[in-house]
């Protein structure tokens, strides 16, 4: 199928500001879709809030626009109805983290079979630029006119530690790879978390003296290297890129139908 | 002095005037802008407190909740879907008679997303014990948050300000902001009754068994009903030191009126200018603004709807099942009351459509070429399809 016929037409144009890298994150994600030969009716996207949760009406999935940070919620919910069905589930780093912070590290801990992507531009876009759980110290926002105190949180390994199977991190400069780790993601059987570093020029940006979009993606290509890389070594500041962790557990709906198996004991 | 205000920079401009010292909020619009000026109203010095942006409007009102109970005064701000997430602590803030001031910016719920005006938010948390004052414009904002104050710290509730999403929250005006010596004069520092004291520690929120939770329930319904008197004392006072107040309510020419509009927030507005021209043409026709909702202020609306055969009321909201919620506690306050009008009902506006000058006209003809109102609300402008 062409990637065209995976969206709704009559949602364009979209709402997002030139040079915004969700636009990116909804096409490579597209193509992931398409080398997998996913039809249009196995695919439901779930999403809260947020600039990012607009993919929803982007494209020609089942999908559900929900709840600013219960995104995870909802999907949990149709997974455990629909479990034949593939769930993804893209959100804003503020949807995902500080509202939905919760939800997150519980879908996580029960590791049930959902594809969740963090596009994360460390700030509330779609409000207008306040800082957010992963705007980390030292950053500007509208909310910190002097600079963030504020902590972040480090979503890779924050996902690990509740219980996520497969963690992954890109950004919006390597394309190729978004394509090729949600691919993953979707096929792994659990709960998957993509972080992708994506640019928000016209708050982040424009707040933190990051320049244009594309001067931000040469940044995420510089602050960025492959796991495991011999640049890391030698200048640990760098962000580690491709998939951090992947193991096999049991999964949720799996598990549900085996204990269903045995209270039913073979009737 | 006048200045032209953003209605969002009313509420702040007055936080900062009435030196709140904590203030914890989660952005959603249309309320941003009014968390974004306190931010730099406290980065910048302005305003001596602390300011916190959480992580939801759960832990906003719960941080505040937390703060108010040390005996400090306390700020936050929401919107629709974020009101409809703290409503748990909502009840939480009046029960444990916290004097936390709010203010709300009316917006429409979801599904179908909407961030336009809409009062069913505000509206729906009608029960959890938040005195509630809807304002007309900018300085009417400004001036009842700093009231708000006075009436929280004496009475021991909290109290909602709301105003309308976009026509309010967004729009210029002048407004006259007093200056700090006189309105410290008006609110002088708080005095927490119910405090965390470190010299004598207590218990709150433990466990109330039924021999002794109706008593601290009644106690709450006795609170609102010194609600009315306490605000028309500092209504007075506030007139006194800057010669403007607003009333419970607030009639126009209802005296020898045979129709009444009734209307709140921002419709009042549009409604003065619509009243104008039906007097023009020689309608008796009059207005009924109600700017305080909880408590309901039963007695003032019988006073000045006394004598009126009809009256009209506009509500922005709706109370699905049951129709506008203005118009069902006008409705029960005219009740057992034999001198009472009709009472006919109107949904209009909803989700921020428009509601204009001839919009009111067309409720008031309405009203006056029928006998009887219909069971009903009736809504105005639906798309024919
Ligand atoms: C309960 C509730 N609170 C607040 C909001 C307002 N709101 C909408 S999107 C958003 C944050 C958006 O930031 P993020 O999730 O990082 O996504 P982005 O827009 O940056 O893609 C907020 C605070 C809301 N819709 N609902």
């Amino acid at each position: 199928m062409a990637i065209k016929d995976y969206l709704r037409e009559r949602f364009f144009p979209h709402m997002w500001c030139p040079g915004c890298g969700h636009g990116i994150v909804l096409n490579n994600m597209l193509r992931s879709i398409e080398q997998l030969g996913l039809s249009k009716n196995e695919i439901v996207m779930v999403s809260g809030i947020g600039c990012s949760s607009r993919i929803s009406g982007y494209v020609d999935f089942h999908t559900l626009h929900t709840i600013h940070g219960r995104a995870l919620a909802f999907a949990t919910g149709v997974k455990l109805g629909l479990p034949e069905l593939n769930v993804i589930v893209p959100m804003g780093d503020g949807d995902a983290l500080a509202i939905g912070g919760n939800h997150f590290i519980h879908a996580a801990r029960r590791n049930i079979d959902i594809t969740a992507i963090v596009m994360n531009n460390r700030i509330y876009g779609m409000t207008g630029g306040q800082f957010s759980p992963l705007s980390g110290i030292g950053t500007m926002a509208t909310t910190a006119p002097f600079r963030n105190i504020d902590h972040d949180f480090d979503v890779a390994e924050l996902s690990k530690a509740a219980g996520a199977t497969f963690v992954a991190r890109t950004t919006t400069f390597h394309a190729k790879q978004i394509t090729d780790i949600i691919k993953q993601a979707i096929l792994h059987e659990g709960f998957s978390v993509v972080e992708i570093l994506t640019q928000c020029p016209t708050y982040f940006g424009r707040k933190n003296r990051e320049g244009s979009a594309s001067n931000m993606m040469e940044l995420y290509k510089k602050n960025t290297t492959p796991i495991g890389s011999q640049a890391k070594q030698e200048n640990p500041e760098l962000i580690e890129r491709g998939i951090l962790h992947e193991v096999e557990a049991p999964e949720y709906c799996n598990e549900y139908d085996k204990i269903i198996k045995a209270a039913m004991k073979g009737k | 002095m006048k200045q032209v205000l953003e209605g969002s920079h009313a509420v702040s401009e007055a936080v900062r005037l009435a030196r709140v010292q904590v203030i914890s909020a989660y952005p959603i619009t249309p309320q941003t802008h009014i968390v974004e000026a306190i931010s730099e109203q406290c980065s910048s010095g302005r305003l001596a407190a602390r300011f916190m942006c959480v992580e939801s409007e759960h832990s906003a009102m719960a941080s505040v909740i937390g703060a108010a109970s040390g005996g400090v005064r306390t700020f936050t701000a929401t919107s629709g879907q974020g009101l409809a997430y703290m409503h748990e602590l909502l009840h939480w803030a009046s029960g444990a008679r916290l004097p936390i001031v709010m203010a709300e910016v009316n917006r429409a719920l979801a599904p179908g997303w909407n961030i336009w005006v809409d009062q069913t938010d505000s509206l729906s948390q009608r029960d959890t014990g938040w005195i509630q004052l809807y304002c007309e414009d900018g300085q009417e904002v400004l001036d009842t948050t700093l009231l708000a104050y006075r009436l929280a710290e004496e009475i021991n509730l909290p109290v909602m300000v709301i105003l309308d999403a976009f026509f309010l929250s967004h729009t210029y005006e002048p407004v006259d902001i007093p200056d700090q010596e006189q309105v410290d004069e008006f609110l002088p520092p708080i005095e927490a009754k119910i405090i965390l004291d470190t010299a004598d520690p207590f218990a709150l929120g433990q466990m109330v068994p039924p021999g002794a939770y109706m008593e601290m329930r009644h106690d709450i319904q006795l609170a609102m009903e010194r609600v009315p008197t306490t605000y028309q004392q500092m209504d007075g006072l506030f007139a006194e030191l800057f010669g403007r107040s607003y009333g419970d309510v607030d009639s126009v020419l209802c005296d020898d009126a045979d129709i009444v509009l009734v209307v709140s927030g921002t419709v009042t507005g549009t409604c003065r200018q619509a009243l104008a021209d039906l007097r023009s043409l020689g309608e008796k026709a009059g207005m009924l603004k109600i700017k305080m909702f909880r408590p309901f202020p039963n007695e003032p609306i019988r006073r000045a709807l006394k004598g009126v055969s009809k009256i009209a009321v506009v509500d922005r909201n709706c109370s699905f099942g049951a129709g506008g919620i203005f118009a069902q506690e006008i409705r029960s306050a005219l009740c057992n009351f034999e001198t009472g009008p009709l009472v006919y009902s109107y949904i209009a506006g909803l989700g921020g459509r428009d509601i204009t000058g001839d919009t009111l006209k067309e409720i008031y003809y309405r009203t006056k070429s029928s006998e009887m109102p219909e069971m009903h609300s009736v809504w105005i402008g639906l798309n024919q399809e």
